[in-house]
């Protein structure tokens, strides 16, 4: 096998990647490439495995089948040393956050700079400052706990925390879930601000269309394997976010225009629907 | 026309379900048994090759030791004075009242003192450490961890490991020093007993090796502890029904285990005491 060239090849890349919880098939066959400076949308209902999905691809969760490929280093070879290593290559943001509620939010940001580097105290202070600033938070917040701030400014708290360690690539689990239109604006360009500014690639699950379409270059659509028959696969679309027409009086198996759209039309067409007893245009 | 066949379904028979039951509870201790074994050995694994954080420890240590320290004072001088109360008529009827306090402070120091401070201190550290822990979990606090590359067991379990360790024989010495007190409060001033002879008598009887038995014991009785809740805590299951389950399951099985430990430990432990020493004799 020829090892390609640092800048050219895919930065991760997930190779027939399959997971099983007590007997039940979540995740079957995901492949898929991301490629340095790119952002990659992984849509699909609840419960189809797209959190299932990005916590495999650090392994927080372990896959019963396939590869992640980091930089060119399968992650299932390496010892907990070597993963804890390369897990400060990436950031990653939870859907509620997941910040230390016992900590401050200037604890909570500094926490990756404390544990993985020799920085001093008021270095780290300073990071921080820049960081809450980056993700438009006040000063203010330094020293206040998680659980004295709103959703959305836990949300960029959990933002800055991700950033501290200058990832290669960022991870967002529902980014916008349970905010406001105004809010997952705020977040979407956040998302965007990181894309451009340090040039990182990132994978967003998210059920949101619109955010779908706004921040990402390649959208990836998952479909539950409970409801696939056997030997389907369970990515029924994979193409450019442009093709996403979104527009709130269009149904979701409408979604994408052109010839993809049609070919996707006729891939749902053949699966079970996911509600049987209601009649949803387009299937 | 053909006979309808009656098909008589082979219903398993009252023992055969019972056996089944069994059998799958079996399975299930088995199971748990390698989980937490596993989970020890990582454990130690950990604390062998990476050692400790200071800042954790020191929160641990003041979580588990010092703000226990006046409950565990309280139970022991409750043991003593309620030792003395029980035991005083039939000493008294044998003639042997003169000896309650070598009867109290034997008990304490060998049996009630360990057991019963590790019973408290499984309901007031083991349940707190496991809900702690357990919403730490449903959260995504302990991903959060690991996603930043940090190992959660060094960072969350070797911490409290080490505390309890360390700290549940001090606070056994604590338990026993007030039993000590407490009985003598109790068999001196309020039951009138010759107090030359009560120290007399428990000196003659109480070795070292009593003592050393006693804090010896509590030594596992903290591993136990330790390992138990934390151990749930990570394996909690989602919502504030799977707090609640892990934080009384902890509870439960490390009461269980203590008893458990207590016996083979002491079975071992009298077993050295009478290859090298004599019994005294009481009468």
């Amino acid at each position: 096998m020829s090892v390609q060239p640092q800048e050219n090849r895919p930065i991760l890349e997930a190779d027939q990647l399959g997971m099983q919880f007590r007997g039940t098939t979540i995740l079957r066959e995901i492949s898929f490439q991301l490629q340095r400076g790119e952002t990659l949308a992984v849509i699909g209902e609840s419960g189809c495995g797209k959190t299932v999905l990005l916590k495999s691809l650090i392994r927080l969760l372990t896959p019963t089948d396939g590869h992640v490929i980091f930089d060119g280093r399968d992650l299932s070879t390496l010892s907990p040393r070597e993963l804890a290593l390369e897990r400060t290559r990436f950031g990653f943001v939870f859907q509620q956050a997941a910040l230390f509620d016992s900590m401050t939010v200037g604890d909570n940001v500094c926490f990756p700079l404390k544990q993985h580097t020799r920085k001093s105290a008021a270095e780290m202070r300073e990071i921080a400052y820049r960081l809450l600033n980056e993700v438009g938070l006040p000063e203010t917040v330094y020293h206040k706990k998680p659980a004295e701030l709103s959703g959305g400014m836990r949300k960029r708290v959990g933002f800055a925390r991700a950033l501290a360690m200058e990832p290669e690539i960022m991870l967002y689990d529902e980014p916008t879930t349970g905010l406001d239109p105004i809010m997952s604006d705020v977040i979407n360009e956040l998302i965007l601000g990181v894309k451009h500014k340090r040039h990182v690639s990132g994978i967003i699950v998210t059920h949101d269309m619109k955010s779908a379409k706004k921040v990402a270059d390649r959208i990836i659509m998952l479909y539950p394997v409970t409801r696939l028959q056997e030997g389907e696969s369970q990515m029924i679309y994979e193409g450019p976010a442009d093709e996403i027409d979104y527009s709130p009086d269009r149904r979701v198996p409408q979604f994408i225009n052109g010839e993809a759209g049609e070919r996707l039309m006729e891939m749902l067409k053949q699966q079970q629907p996911a509600y049987p007893n209601r009649e949803i245009s387009g299937y | 026309m053909v006979p309808k066949q009656r098909i008589f379904s082979k219903r398993p028979s009252f023992l055969q379900r019972k056996w089944s039951g069994l059998r799958s509870k079996m399975s299930e201790l088995v199971e748990y048994t390698g989980d937490l074994t596993l989970f020890f050995g990582q454990t130690v694994y950990w604390l062998v090759h990476r050692g400790y954080q200071r800042d954790t420890l020191v929160v641990s240590c003041n979580n588990i030791g010092v703000l226990s320290l006046p409950v565990v004072m309280l139970t022991g001088v409750f043991i003593g004075m309620v030792l003395a109360v029980q035991s005083y008529t039939q000493f008294r009827f044998v003639g042997l009242e003169t000896r309650l306090g070598a009867m109290i402070n034997m008990s304490l120091v060998r049996e009630l003192g360990p057991v019963l401070a590790a019973t408290m201190l499984a309901g007031r550290i083991g349940s707190s450490v496991a809900a702690e822990l357990g919403t730490m979990r449903v959260t995504e606090q302990i991903d959060a961890l690991e996603s930043m590359g940090t190992n959660a067991i060094h960072y969350l379990v070797v911490p409290r490991f080490l505390a309890c360790m360390f700290l549940i024989p001090a606070l056994t010495v604590m338990a026993d020093f007030m039993g000590v007190l407490g009985g003598a409060f109790y068999g001196i001033l309020l039951l009138h007993i010759d107090w030359h002879h009560y120290w007399h008598y428990s000196q003659q009887f109480v070795g070292i090796f009593d003592v050393f038995m006693g804090i010896f014991k509590s030594v596992f009785f903290g591993m136990v502890i330790a390992v138990i809740s934390c151990y749930q805590g990570f394996h909690c299951d989602a919502g504030a029904e799977g707090v609640g389950k892990a934080a009384t399951k902890s509870f439960v099985i490390s009461f269980v285990l203590i008893l458990f430990m207590d016996l083979l430990l002491g079975i071992v432990l009298e077993s050295i005491y009478s290859m090298f020493w004599t019994p005294p004799n009481f009468f």
